[in-house]
């Protein structure tokens, strides 16, 4: 019993001192500031969703929140991505995330309903639903899961999260940071409308996370 | 003077002019019939808040040339940050500017503090301007190569290579020249830099009539920047007077005075025309929460390698 707690905590330390490294790598690297637009810190049950340019996206947007806030947030991941090699689980343990099987997906075990169990009844997560990195050029489109959350979930507040420069910072298919400053915006949440469609609710939701972007002049 | 005596006689001149920079300050907020804008008045102020921090981190270099060559690089790799995020670069750039952050910045600044002035003088001019057009043609991207080229090796020259200057006075030797006046020397740029921005908004305000280029620029005036270039100095001149400077002769320091406010506008100008080009106010707003380090240093950035240079013939061949 005493050698099974003992393994547990030193576990929850190599996830601390994990989660320190990586999440004060990350922020030096990416000089983040952030901003709450129309939208306030609080530990309720919110679906934050981003636009997805860099690997560092998951770790600013987790670290940008408050530490009460944190603790009950979980980035939602690729499994098949995040559970290859050692540092890896250990940096998907160190977050909390929930890891998504990408692949057999069942009618029965659809990622939608896997993710509303696990985040039971106080905790929130961070999605990135163009499903996969972009160029950081233009945000793509949305997939669908955003929608089935929150028709399933209709009390659940869909937050939206803008980050720039990040695709800068980390491009995909780089593994070299390069320092410059970025930025997370989180905007004001939004709810399914009744009668809403899919597409609809999809495009207002990618639309809410434009409107957080700096405007380009040129 | 004993060297220890000279320092406190330096050190009780900066905290008189920094006295006398806050307190105009004050004054001209509490001058509301002079219709002065508010938010230039503000800007002052917190210009000399900040220069109260940059001269209390300053008298480190009384210390240690370390911590001051240590502390000159954070300044310069914050501001080529600022720099380079507000110039647009493209994707194929990014294995070019991990050179430019990792590589040379760094480089630079281990050179000065080893002293090799013939390496550190060509490093970013020669081998850096060379190298970073040929890591982005290797990288494959056409579009606006020229411009993205240049504009890395602007940031660079800027940001790192004429800041890196400052700390290099540091390093200037010969046997009349005591470590605590080289360092006063790089208390006088510093100073005398910042000096000059305030007296030139001061003259603007006051007598200022001719904007050199308002679309650059609209706080720039001829009247400020020909007050402000006399003032300095003079200054600079009086400070040679009480012995505060290392200089053999008075025009020496008045012509060193002079450069450091001329140098200051060019700095000013030139990088209000970048800020201008991207339409940004600042270089701090562009990402809110950081103060824009840029913005305080621009000035400094221009007069350092010409102070340098230009005290190496002075007192240091």
């Amino acid at each position: 019993m005493e050698a099974a707690t003992d393994t547990a905590d030193r576990s929850t330390l190599v996830s601390l001192a994990v989660e320190s490294c990586v999440t004060g790598l990350a922020r030096f690297m990416s000089g983040a500031s952030v901003r709450w637009v129309d939208c306030q810190p609080d530990p309720c049950q919110r679906i934050y969703f981003a636009n997805h340019t860099s690997h560092l996206d998951v770790v600013i947007v987790w670290s940008s929140l408050p530490r009460e806030v944190r603790r009950l947030t979980r980035p939602v991941a690729a499994k098949d991505y995040w559970t290859k090699g050692w540092l890896r689980r250990r940096i998907a343990k160190a977050y909390n995330a929930m890891l998504i099987d990408r692949r057999s997906i069942k009618v029965h075990q659809s990622p939608v309903d896997l993710m509303l169990r696990e985040m039971g009844d106080d905790h929130s997560v961070i999605i990135f639903p163009e499903g996969g990195r972009t160029d950081g050029q233009r945000v793509g489109d949305f997939k669908s899961g955003l929608y089935y959350l929150c028709k399933k979930r209709p009390h659940l507040e869909a937050v939206p999260v803008y980050l720039h420069n990040m695709g800068r910072v980390l491009p995909r298919d780089e593994y070299l940071p390069v320092p410059l400053l970025s930025s997370v915006t989180f905007g004001a949440p939004l709810w399914l409308e009744s009668g809403e469609s899919k597409t609809d609710f999809l495009a207002r939701a990618r639309d809410a996370v434009l409107r957080l972007a700096p405007r380009e002049d040129d | 003077m004993a060297p220890a005596q000279e320092n406190w006689a330096f050190a009780a001149t900066v905290v008189c002019l920094l006295g006398l920079a806050t307190l105009v300050g004050r004054v001209l907020r509490n001058q509301t019939h002079l219709g002065l804008n508010p938010a230039a008045v503000d800007a002052f102020n917190s210009r000399v808040r900040s220069w109260w921090l940059i001269c209390a981190l300053l008298t480190v270099a009384f210390l240690s040339k370390t911590i001051t060559v240590v502390l000159f690089g954070l300044l310069s790799f914050w501001a080529l940050r600022e720099f380079i995020t507000l110039t647009p670069t493209r994707l194929s750039d990014h294995r070019a500017l991990f050179w430019v952050f990792f590589f040379f910045t760094p480089l630079q600044y281990v050179l000065v503090w080893l002293n090799l002035y013939e390496v550190y003088s060509v490093l970013i001019p020669v081998f850096a301007f060379l190298f970073i057009p040929m890591r982005i043609s290797v990288a494959g991207d056409p579009k606006r190569f020229l411009e993205r080229a240049s504009k890395i090796q602007a940031g660079l020259l800027v940001c790192v290579y004429c800041l890196s200057y400052a700390p290099a006075v540091l390093y200037l030797e010969n046997p009349q020249l005591s470590y605590s006046s080289a360092a006063r020397l790089l208390f006088l740029l510093v100073i005398l830099s910042m000096l000059s921005e305030a007296v030139q908004h001061a003259w603007s305000r006051l007598y200022g009539k001719h904007v050199i280029a308002p679309e650059i620029n609209q706080s720039r005036t001829w009247e400020g920047f020909l007050g402000s270039s006399a003032t300095i100095a003079l200054v600079s001149a009086v400070l040679f007077q009480v012995g505060a400077t290392p200089f053999a002769q008075l025009w020496q320091a008045a012509l060193v005075g002079l450069l450091i406010a001329v140098m200051g506008l060019a700095g000013a100008m030139t990088l209000s025309a970048v800020k201008r080009d991207r339409r940004v106010q600042d270089y701090g707003t562009l990402v809110e929460g950081h103060g824009g380090v840029l913005d305080r240093i621009d000035a400094l950035c221009f007069a350092a390698p010409v102070f340098f240079h230009v005290v190496r013939q002075f007192v240091a061949v």
